[in-house]
Order: structure tokens, then C-alpha cells, then sequence
């Protein structure tokens, strides 16, 4: 170094001496031989599990647990890409409704000898929840949350219009909605049923015995006598004048809306216990009130939805994958969950617990809970729901009849289900010549 | 060395000076094309992601099914719609206000410059959540200003009828700065002798702006019109943002069309379909542009 000039020997040291301090410093260290689990998770969810996951990192010495949020919006693009590109996680929360889509493209690890002897005891859970998890009898995710649609009312509109109690039952609410829209201002509604959502149609159909796609999933069953009294009953509170024809996007806001007595019913979902308790103002709280979603005759009922915790096949760390499930599937976890999100727990223990059991609001949802039901278990389910909501608003909007629209519906279903029927008669054939 | 040899030499020399750009254009573009083609042969779709085994080559019937569609239909009538409407509009507002801009009356031009072109480069998403502010039904700015002129209250984001104006309207707004600064560079280089001897001729202001104005800016007009027509064809933002596609499909354009296809449904292979139909259809349009204005700019 005798050329260099002495500045520049002299940074030559320092640079040296830093060099060699962060070696030492990185010796120091303990080595990484952590198990590290990926775990990808939605939204509000993915924000505040990490806030559960120190205690996990605590009594399971050995396991580390790297946590990537994904937005709603773009979370099912991301896991197909993921496995497109063979960069699936270990864990991930999967909205209840693509576990098939995901299960069919062999995607996910079946969790059957996982659960066996496991202290996730599916008699605990809500046996309609437990079903969306389950593919051709093997099960492929534990349910992390539940979700599902039910009545919002203002007991006080309802009271003002001379009917006492929540309907229960088809003929009741007819009649509840007639008596509130006859005492409405003008410009206000009975009920409100955003035509961007597919689901409140979905809860009215599957509370019939018919079921919604027939010979396995091959063709759709919209013609039923069972769907025709569903998409009837649906439309006609539109015709009838009781639902106004609008998207949730149209009604700006619609808490506000709701506080304003501009629809009297709301069929939505358990986040919006927490929205309503925040937003509306204090002399409104006791107005309103949540009850289980009445059926044909007596309580129907509702969708099973929701989001379940899934290990992924190509997963490096299975085991410490099922140990983090088992451990968020904790009743004491849920509930912790609960208290952070607002979201509810999918376990009956869980709502044993005194706090839960005595919240008024969430009552209504526990009883529904009980009577919920899957959506069918084909990958084109999504879409098929889509082509319902876009059937449904143009019936709604008087442009097709009840017949035109359900037969639309199975010529759509048909078209869809098409690769489905031929993969199934390609397997067929696959067993016979096997035979 | 003769001289043929020296020159071929260079043109191998040349060959290598393009080489980096021509790699990362066929890597990046020609492939992605071919397979998209390719792609749109098939039925590429999510079982086919689990197993290539479950891949069928349909030859052309992803197309011919595109067009039994009304959907489809719905789709390109809407677009056709948009185009049609909004590329006359969008021209109109952006010479309007490269002209006024342009006057020498005009004050304060650095300040409305500014303003008239800052739609262009706000993100689309903050701006629809102002839009939807505006033409909203019941306390919208849009409906209490017709309300004083005694227009009663539009639905304009809910009604179909008027869902289409709405984003017409909007994406005018959006999109008109920018063709209005590249007419005002045309503007500004006419050279100010041509006014002096239409003036000195006795020409109107009207007179002026039809024989001197007008072809003189012809050339940039038509560059303007035909990329403008190019990027009407391929809405998406504006009713991605404001309406989803409804009510009831009225907003529901091509490339929406092909998104949801692709990305929603993940049926790839239908959606290159698409691409492929717009590709031709741009393709066809901008080729009918460049010829009448050939043949215009020859009859001049």
C-alpha cells in the first residue's frame, strides 16, 4: 500500500476493521436452523395474525413463522401464479369457496391423518362449515373463520310499521316488508339487496332441497322447482317495489343509509356487526338488530362461508405447517382472533365462552350456524354464481321472466360446465379400459 | 479492402448495434405474441395449469364461439360506442382548449396549461373516487347543477341508459390534456405570416381558423386521431374503476371482456381469442385512418 496516499490507506484500515467487526458480529449470532413456515394470509387478517404468532414461536421452540400479507383483490391471481410457478407457501388462508378449484388442480396436501388424533376434533365445528372443506371425502383445510349471510333489520322501523318480531319464515317477512314499505317516505326502501352480490340470492336458494348443479356437478339444476321459488321470491322484491335496483357502489354509503331508515332490512354479513357498532350514532344502537335469515317455512338456511387454513403439497415443512393450524384452531386462539378481528369462530366450544355467548348481535349468527350450507363443490362454482347475479339483475330489472332468466341460467351453466363433463368422461373411460 | 466489402463489414457491424434491442423486442414481445396466438388455439384454462394432459387444441373455436356471444357482442357494441362518441369529443375539447390556450388574449397560460393537463397525470382510482362523488344520484354536484336548470336527478352510474355517458364523460376529461398539448406545439409553429396576409385578405376569425389554422394542422390532427382511436378502443380503467362493467353490462368493454376472461376465470385461452379480435380490429380502423388521410394529404 506504500503508492496510496496515507487518506486513502487510512480507509482502507477503517473499511477493514468494519469488515472484520461484522464478521465477528455475524459469528456471534445463533445459527438459522429454525424451521421457517411460509404463511400467506388475506387482508385484515394477515395484518393481526402476526400478533398471535409470538406465543406459537414460544411453546413451539424450533419453528419461525414468516408472514406475507396479500390484498383480497389480488390474492387469487397471486396463489394460482404461485403455483403456476412452483412458489406455493406452506400455509395459507383460502376463501372456503376455492378449496375446491385449488383441490382440483392438486394443489393442496389432504389433511386427513393430520387431523386424525389431533385436537382439531371436526365434531366441534359447524358441520356445514366443515363440509366446504371437504372434496370427494378427503379433507383439505381446517376452517378459520365462518361467515354467512343473515337479516340486519331497524326493529324500530319494524315496530313503526306494527310488526313486532324478525320474520322467520317466507310469508312473514312478505308481509313485514309490505308493511314497511307502506309506511316509508318516499324515495325509502323495505330492504336492500346490492345487485352486485350474488350471495343473498345464493342464501335464498340453497335454503330448497333442490340442489343447484345435478348428475355431479355436469349441468346446472336452475330449472328446478325448488331454484324457480328462490329467483321468484328474490325478483319479486324488486318488482314489488320493497328492494330499490342499485350496486352497493351506488348507495355511497351504506351505513349511513341504513341509519337514515332508507331500507328497513340488510342481508350482509358478520363483519358488519362491528361497522354498525362504530358507525351509527349512540341513540340508533338499540334500534337495530341481527336474525337468522327466515326460510320458505319457518328458519332457512344460509350460506356456509368463510376462510380456511390449507397446507400447500409442494410445502417444504408440512409438519410444522399442521402445528401452526393446530395451534390457530385453538379455541383460546380463536376467540383471541375474535377479539382482534371481529371475525367468528368456527368451533362450538369457542362460543361457549361468556363474553361471545352474550353478545346480542352475534346471537343470531350462532343460531344460523347451525343451518348453513356449501355452495356447490365444483371449481366453476364462482363463475356460475357470477352468471346468477347477471341473470338475476336483468330479471329484477323486468327485462326477462322468471322462466326466460332460469333457462338463460342453465344454457350458461351448460356452456361453462363443459370441460368439467368432458375431463369426467375422459376418466370414465380411463376406468373402464383399466377394467 | 474494396469498398463493397468495407460497407458489408459495416452492415455487420450494424447488425451487432442492433442486436440488444432486437433480442429484448423478440423476448418481450414477438414470443409473447406468438404464444398468445399460439394460446388462443387452445383451451387453456385452470385444469389445464394442473395438468397439460387436460389441454385440448380446439383449432378455431375459441372465435367461433366468441362470436355466437352476445355477450361479446354486448361488448364490442359498447366500445364501438365509446370510440364513437368519445374520440369526436375528446378531439373537440383538446382543440378547444390548445386554441384558447393558443390566443393571444389568453392570461395567466402557464396556470391553465398546468391545469388543463393535470387530469392527465392523476392516478385514474383517485380521480373515479371524486367522479363517483360527482355524479352521485342523490347529493352529486353533477345532478344539483342540472337540478337548477330544472333537469330532474340522473342515475348516472346506476342506470344503463346513462352509465356509458358517464364514462364517456369522464374519460374526456381524463385523457383530453394530452392530445391538447401536442396540438398546441402544432399551433404554436404556424408560422404568424399566414394569419398577417389572411388578415390583410380580410379573412373572419372563422375564415382563418378553416383555411389556415385547420390545414395547416392537419398532419398532427390525424397522428392525434389515429392514436387516440387506438387507445379508445382499449377502455378498461375508467369502467374498472367506476362501474365494474355494469349496470347491467352497459360498461362492459372488449378488454374488460378479455380481462375477466383471463384473469377472473382463468380461461386463458378464450382471452387470447379476444386479444386477438382486438388486435385485427385496431389493426383494420388505424389502417382505414392512415389511408384516408394519405389520400387527403394527396388531394391537397
Amino acid at each position: 500500500m506504500t503508492g496510496f496516499p496515507r487518506g486513502a490507506r487510512r480507509f482502507a484500515a477503517c473499511a477493514l476493521a468494519v469488515l472484520v467487526a461484522f464478521v465477528a458480529a455475524g459469528c456471534g449470532e445463533p445459527a438459522h436452523d429454525a424451521t421457517v413456515v411460509r404463511f400467506w394470509a388475506m387482508g385484515r387478517e394477515g395484518e393481526v395474525v402476526t400478533a398471535l404468532l409470538p406465543e406459537f414461536e414460544r411453546t413451539h421452540p424450533g419453528i419461525r413463522v414468516d408472514v406475507q400479507q396479500l390484498p383480497w383483490t389480488a390474492a387469487h391471481e397471486k396463489l394460482l401464479t404461485a403455483f403456476a410457478g412452483d412458489a406455493t407457501p406452506d400455509v395459507a388462508q383460502l376463501g372456503n369457496t376455492w378449496i375446491p378449484e385449488f383441490a382440483a388442480l392438486g394443489a393442496l396436501h389432504p389433511l386427513d391423518a393430520s387431523i386424525a388424533g389431533s385436537s382439531v376434533d371436526p365434531h366441534d365445528f359447524f358441520a356445514g362449515i366443515w363440509d366446504t372443506n371437504v372434496v370427494d371425502t378427503r379433507v383439505y383445510g381446517v376452517p378459520w373463520y365462518v361467515d354467512t349471510r343473515l337479516l340486519f333489520y331497524r326493529r324500530d322501523l319494524l315496530e313503526a310499521a306494527g310488526i313486532a318480531d324478525a320474520p322467520r319464515s317466507w310469508p312473514e317477512w312478505t308481509r313485514a316488508l309490505a308493511a314497511v314499505k307502506a309506511h316509508a317516505a318516499p324515495g325509502h326502501y323495505a330492504i336492500l339487496l346490492p345487485m352486485n352480490e350474488f350471495e343473498p340470492l345464493l342464501a335464498l336458494a340453497l335454503q330448497q332441497d333442490d340442489p343447484l348443479l345435478r348428475d355431479g356437478g355436469r349441468h346446472g339444476n336452475f330449472e328446478s322447482a325448488g331454484f324457480r321459488r328462490a329467483f321468484g321470491f328474490y325478483v319479486d322484491m324488486f318488482r314489488d317495489g320493497y328492494a330499490p335496483p342499485v350496486t352497493a357502489a351506488q348507495m355511497s354509503n351504506v351505513w349511513n343509509e341504513f341509519g337514515r331508515g332508507t331500507f328497513a332490512f340488510y342481508i350482509s354479513g358478520p363483519w358488519n356487526i362491528g361497522e354498525f357498532e362504530r358507525r351509527l350514532p349512540a341513540a340508533l344502537q338499540s334500534a337495530w338488530a341481527t336474525a337468522p335469515l327466515p326460510g320458505p317455512d319457518g328458519p332457512g338456511a344460509s350460506i356456509a362461508g368463510g376462510s380456511s387454513l390449507v397446507v400447500f403439497r409442494a410445502a417444504r415443512a408440512k409438519d410444522a405447517a399442521w402445528q401452526l393450524i393446530e395451534y390457530l384452531s385453538r379455541p383460546d386462539i380463536e376467540l383471541r382472533f375474535r377479539e382482534l378481528t371481529g371475525d367468528l369462530p368456527p368451533r362450538r366450544s369457542a362460543w361457549r365462552d361468556p363474553a361471545l355467548a352474550a353478545d346480542a348481535h352475534a346471537r343470531a349468527f350462532r343460531d344460523q350456524l347451525e343451518r348453513v350450507k356449501p355452495a356447490p363443490k365444483v371449481p366453476e362454482w364462482e363463475r356460475i354464481a357470477d352468471e346468477m347475479r347477471v341473470v338475476a339483475e336483468r330479471a329484477a330489472r323486468g327485462q326477462w321472466s322468471v322462466d326466460e332468466a332460469v333457462r338463460e341460467l342453465d344454457a350458461r351453466a351448460e356452456r361453462i360446465l363443459e370441460k368439467r363433463r368432458w375431463l369426467l368422461a375422459r376418466a370414465a373411460a380411463a376406468r373402464d379400459a383399466a377394467r | 479492402m474494396t469498398r463493397e466489402r468495407r460497407s458489408a463489414g459495416r452492415r455487420h457491424v450494424a447488425w451487432w448495434f442492433v442486436a440488444p434491442a432486437l433480442f429484448v423486442i423478440g423476448v418481450f414481445f414477438v414470443l409473447p405474441v406468438i404464444a398468445a396466438l399460439a394460446m388462443s388455439l387452445t383451451d387453456f384454462d385452470i385444469y389445464a395449469l394442473a395438468d397439460l394432459s387436460n389441454l385440448r387444441i380446439v383449432g378455431l373455436r375459441n372465435y367461433v364461439e366468441l362470436l355466437q356471444r352476445p355477450l361479446f357482442w354486448t361488448a364490442l357494441g359498447n366500445t364501438l360506442y365509446f370510440v364513437a362518441v368519445g374520440v369526436p369529443l375528446s378531439l373537440a375539447a383538446s382543440l378547444g382548449a390548445a386554441l384558447l390556450l393558443n390566443s393571444r388574449l389568453a392570461r395567466f397560460q402557464p396556470f391553465f396549461r398546468t391545469a388543463l393537463f393535470a387530469p392527465v397525470v392523476t392516478t385514474v382510482v383517485a380521480v373515479a373516487v371524486i367522479w363517483r362523488y360527482l355524479l352521485g344520484t342523490r347529493y352529486g354536484f353533477i345532478n344539483y347543477a342540472l337540478g337548477a336548470l330544472g333537469v330532474p336527478p340522473i342515475d348516472w352510474l346506476g342506470d344503463p341508459r346513462f352509465a356509458m355517458p358517464a364514462i364517456i364523460l369522464f374519460a374526456v376529461w381524463k385523457n383530453f390534456g394530452y392530445n391538447m398539448i401536442i396540438l398546441l406545439a402544432g399551433l404554436q409553429n404556424i408560422p404568424h405570416e399566414l394569419y398577417e396576409a389572411a388578415r390583410i385578405d380580410g379573412a373572419s376569425a372563422f375564415a382563418q381558423f378553416r383555411f389556415v389554422t385547420l390545414p395547416m394542422l392537419a398532419p398532427i390532427l390525424a397522428i392525434v386521431g389515429i392514436l387516440t382511436v387506438a387507445g379508445y378502443f382499449q377502455l378498461f380503467a375508467e369502467p374498472y374503476v367506476m362501474t365494474q362493467g355494469g349496470p347491467l353490462q352497459s360498461t362492459l368493454s372488449v378488454l374488460y371482456f378479455m380481462y375477466e376472461e383471463g384473469f377472473k376465470w382463468w380461461n386463458l385461452g378464450n382471452a387470447s381469442a379476444v386479444a386477438f379480435l382486438l388486435f385485427l380490429l385496431i389493426f383494420a380502423v388505424t389502417l382505414v385512418q392512415t389511408r384516408v388521410v394519405r389520400r387527403g394529404a394527396f388531394a391537397q
